[in-house]
């Protein structure tokens, strides 16, 4: 018997495939949306996890009183000394040439470190020692495996000299892969392998501690104000007009308006947190209000009247009383907020925060670099060593910004409060 | 469409004009159950009402007829509906052809927010009925005309169906529903949103409908059910109560329960 | 506590209690001077910008800037230098941005259109509370990090595809470019749109499910259509991000400014060459200088219309379903 409801005309079998072909075109298009998502942060990860290990070298010194005078530390050439025992170690190495490449082993701070290494434990003068150091920028890439040994000498950066020097090393015990402290501790450095984060990751918190200071107060009284006190008037309106066009206005045009006006008109010192924050508030406050507004409108209009029917001013009773159960709404939108502004680069840029900044700023007032401008400076930078570099400062930046988000969902579920 | 229906001697029929057959539902909401163990014939090219309190579950049954049940993730159908004969629960059931061949009009109007001549034209067009334009023309007038709407708006077929009073409207999904020549028309208290006049009209259209079609219709309103139908079901918390011909049920009940329904006591 | 005893105030004073009254003046005055802050700050980048434009065009003409089609900004270093070869024409940066934006857009709308739909329509409550999630942190993620990806990993990638199949593809294409921003501003169409479709009444789905439409039916002929308004203004607001972006032209899309179409070649954008023209030893006054903040105010001006056509489809989208 033919059962009506089992059609399976032409056409129906042709709208069922559409239908299904629909399906498809929806699922595949959150395929490629997140497929690409985890490819570009697994690539950086990849890239990046290598720069959190460096290499170094061990060379035996001879800090015996010929070479370093115990009472006059200070006026040893270093420099000198471990050039010395380099050629020490390899004594074979007659040429200019050759003599050059084998100083290249070492990072270019190989005094200085000889100097910390001996002011810390004097101890150490009057007899042979092994020292560690860090190694240059290439011989680290090249114990990390980064380097294809297969190519052609003239197709890579390290020569088959310093590739059989390391590999003696290497067999001797003398070099190791550590937990790259200083990448933590060090500020910007012209050599990759000394290069840290810690100058632009200050900055970044100088900065983040301006916008935080100049738009939370004048976020919450202005939503505050709009939300409870302004009356429904064209002016009212006007402002919510502004502030949500102001939320959506390119990030770089805020960096102009602090070049034109903080930078020339009032002549604040360029390139530092304090003008940065400045820049970056501005940009904030939007944010804030609107995430501010949302939640007092959420508390219920009972609270209110509790409080006004009870003789409270109109102050009294949206301080007292709406302000703290809006409060985690308002506090998750600010951290949100905020890292937003840690993830801003382009206004940064426009006034000035983009210079090489290699000390560890202390002040609002000194000039400092940000995270994000850091990344800039060093994804553009020749040296291969940096890639790494780049790549690892990228995931400190991405762990920031997963603990804030994490801070403001956990602040949320906490606090909430259901009426 | 030309309907063949053929008799099956599995199934029990207890009156050869009936075409819709439920035996012993049940529906679950998760784990309350709104419809316990209903059994009722709908006899065809008749009205056949459902009436009772709020939340007695005749809407829930009544969406179980075209399925509509289905898109709530939550409910449970269970037991026999056959529709011409035909289990519409069944394992092989095209969903969207069984609502092809059983229409729907909902309590408030929802026209699409498109031309007049596009909300009646719909249905034909996704189920292929007639491919030419001329045809569709004169399908589209002719559900028009038996819906009462086409003097009305014939002259303004391409205007937004948003435009028409809350009567009009109704009436537009009435004649959308008819004109994919469905062999049932379910209507869930369609006239509860609109006014005296507009629901005279659309109860005179009613009743010209059944010669064309067969009509369940969900109603709050006894005068209504006593007015259109000639058949009438009573539901009370999810329990058929009883089902007869209408002027039966409204003089002389046979279960207290009615009794107290209709005049009054409860509900 | 005997309760008899507690008589009730006797004088029962309700004339003003002005304690009260001047600190929460103070305090009222305060918010309102912190609700000004908003149109404070859009007066000041008016007017900066302004100013500065103004002076830009003393030295160079309106017409070459909106319609000259060579864009080499020089000026002369010393005053007795011969007249400056500098031209000032920022087409190439228009149709720059235009193409990039425009490449961005033809990729984040199919894409962010069928997640919006897919989630919102077919997705159970379990795959969405997933995914929504992991999309808005596609919008999360910083640009610099996208421009760093786009610049290292995906422009040689599309350049080295380009040789194998015999096309001449630039380092810094705009394809890349375009693609890594199509990428970044899918949340933003996926959510907005989500939010629009989710609120076309579910009567309208009844109504065409009842009809014995299919769910893909419904969506194309139905729901999508009565969407069409608040979508467009997603839309309208995604591009507005896309011509405004910074970081990731600067760092994948390069300064060249090339009057072209084609997608393979390096092209730069409006935004590129504000930050190339600001971040270097310059003197504040000169033509190449101010001529960043004409840029800046043109960038202004064309966001700022796009963001209100946006909002004004939308609330009036918004009010038509509510």
């Amino acid at each position: 018997m033919i059962n009506i409801f089992i059609t399976s005309t032409k056409l129906r079998r042709s709208r069922e495939l559409s239908e299904i072909r629909f399906r498809w075109f929806g699922k595949l298009a959150i395929g490629v949306s997140l497929g690409f998502l985890f490819v570009m942060v697994g690539s950086i990860l990849l890239k990046g996890k290598s720069a959190f290990l460096s290499s170094d070298i061990a060379i035996t010194i001879d800090l015996g009183p010929d070479n370093v005078d115990i009472n006059n530390i200070n006026e040893t050439r270093f420099d000198a000394l471990m050039k010395k025992s380099l050629r020490q170690t390899f004594p074979d190495v007659k040429s200019r040439k050759e003599k050059k490449k084998l100083y290249g082993l070492l990072s270019a701070d190989m005094g200085f470190e000889l100097r910390d290494q001996i002011l810390n434990d004097t101890n150490l003068l009057g007899s042979e020692a092994k020292l560690w150091f860090t190694a240059s920028d290439d011989i680290d890439l090249l114990l990390k495996g980064a380097v294809d040994l297969s190519l052609g000498e003239d197709n890579r950066r390290i020569s088959d000299l310093e590739a059989e020097w390391i590999s003696l090393l290497k067999d001797t015990d003398n070099v190791r892969l550590k937990f790259n402290k200083k990448f933590f501790t060090n500020g910007d450095s012209r050599e990759p392998e000394l290069a840290g984060i810690l100058s632009a990751l200050m900055g970044s918190i100088l900065t983040l501690s301006i916008c935080f200071i100049v738009s939370f107060p004048i976020a919450i009284l202005a939503a505050i104000y709009l939300e409870e006190f302004a009356p429904k008037n064209k002016i009212s309106a006007f402002i919510e007009v502004n502030i949500n066009n102001l939320a959506a206005v390119p990030s770089i045009v805020f960096g102009l308006l602090g070049l034109a006006l903080l930078l020339n008109v009032f002549d604040l010192p360029r390139s530092t947190p304090l003008v940065g924050g400045l820049v970056l508030s501005l940009m904030t406050l939007p944010t804030i209000i609107i995430a501010s507004r949302a939640s007092l409108r959420a508390v219920p209009p009972s609270i209110r009247e509790a409080a006004l029917g009870m003789g409270a001013s109109p102050i009294q009773g949206t301080f007292h009383h709406v302000v703290p159960l809006a409060l985690p709404g308002i506090l998750t939108g600010t951290i949100v907020g905020m890292a937003q502004a840690l993830g801003e680069t382009a206004p940064l840029l426009m006034i000035g925060m983009v210079a090489f900044i290699a000390d560890v700023p202390t002040s609002v007032v000194e000039p400092a670099a940000a995270l994000p401008v850091q990344i800039f400076l060093w994804a553009d930078a020749s040296e291969r060593a940096f890639l790494e570099k780049t790549s690892a400062a990228i995931i400190v930046l991405i762990v920031f910004l997963v603990l804030m988000n994490l801070l403001a969902i956990f602040l949320r579920k906490k606090f909430e409060k259901r009426f | 469409m030309n309907i063949q229906t053929k008799q099956n001697s599995d199934i029990d029929v207890k009156n050869k004009l009936d075409i819709i057959v439920a035996k012993n539902v049940d529906v679950f909401y998760g784990s309350k159950q709104a419809l316990e163990n209903i059994t009722i014939d709908i006899p065809e090219n008749q009205v056949t009402s459902l009436i009772g309190p709020s939340g007695c579950g005749k809407s829930t049954f009544l969406r179980c007829i075209n399925r509509m049940n289905d898109l709530v993730p939550i409910c449970r159908v269970s037991g026999d509906i056959r529709i011409s004969g035909q289990d519409i629960y069944a394992q092989e059931v095209d969903v969207v052809s069984l609502r092809a061949n059983v229409g729907m009009v909902f309590q408030k109007p929802n026209p699409f927010p498109k031309s007049i001549f596009e909300n009646v034209a719909y249905g034909p067009k996704i189920h292929g009925l007639t491919s030419d334009k001329s045809e569709m023309k004169d399908l589209v007038e002719w559900s028009l005309q038996k819906a009462g709407l086409w003097n009305e708006v014939k002259d303004r077929l391409t205007e937004n169906a948003t435009s028409l009073s809350g009567g009009q409207q109704q009436r537009l999904c009435i004649a959308r529903a008819i004109a994919v020549k469905p062999r049932v028309i379910l209507m869930d208290e369609p006239c509860s949103a609109l006014d005296p006049i507009a629901t005279a009209v659309i109860e005179e259209l009613i009743d010209e409908l059944k010669a064309n079609f067969s009509i369940v219709i969900v109603t709050h309103s006894m005068q209504q059910a006593a007015r259109v139908s000639q058949k009438t079901a009573f539901f009370h918390m999810g329990n058929l109560v009883e089902s007869g011909q209408t002027k039966n049920i409204f003089t002389s009940p046979k279960d207290e329960r009615t009794q107290n329904y209709i005049t009054g006591r409860i509900g | 506590m005997n309760v008899k005893n507690i008589i009730p105030n006797k004088e029962f004073n309700i004339i003003g209690n002005n304690k009260y009254n001047l600190s929460e003046y103070l305090i009222k005055t305060i918010m309102i001077v912190c609700s000004s802050v908003a149109i404070a700050v859009t007066l000041g980048i008016i007017f900066s910008l302004l100013f500065e434009t103004i002076n830009f065009f003393q030295k160079v003409s309106l017409s070459e800037f909106l319609f000259g089609t060579k864009w080499s900004p020089q000026t002369a270093l010393r005053s007795d230098q011969v007249a400056a070869e500098g031209s000032f024409g920022a087409i190439p940066l228009i149709t720059g941005t235009l193409l990039i934006s425009t490449i961005a857009m033809c990729i984040a709308t199919p894409l962010g259109l069928f997640s919006a739909i897919y989630l919102s329509e077919y997705a159970s409550k379990k795959i969405r509370n997933i995914v929504k999630p992991l999309l808005e942190i596609l919008a999360g993620i910083p640009t610099v990090v996208y421009g760093f990806f786009a610049a290292l990993t995906v422009a040689p990638i599309i350049r080295s595809t380009g040789e194998t199949v015999g096309l001449n593809v630039s380092s810094e294409s705009a394809l890349a470019a375009g693609l890594i921003m199509g990428i970044m501003i899918i949340p933003l169409i996926s959510s907005l749109s989500d939010d629009v479709i989710n609120a076309v009444p579910q009567s309208l789905r009844d109504a065409s499910l009842a009809l014995g439409s299919t769910n893909s039916e419904t969506i194309r002929k139905v729901i999508l259509p009565a969407a069409i308004p608040g979508i467009s203004g997603s839309l309208l607001l995604a591009a507005s991000r896309a011509i405004g972006e910074t970081m990731i032209v600067v760092m994948a899309a390069g300064l060249a400014a090339n009057l072209t179409a084609n997608p393979l070649e390096a092209v730069t954008t409006i935004t590129a060459q504000i930050v190339a023209l600001l971040t270097g030893d310059q003197e504040f006054d000169s033509a190449k200088t101010l001529s960043a903040f004409a840029l800046g105010l043109l960038l202004f001006i064309v966001t700022l219309i796009l963001n209100m056509i946006s909002l004004k489809i939308v609330n009036k989208y918004r009010e038509q379903y509510d």
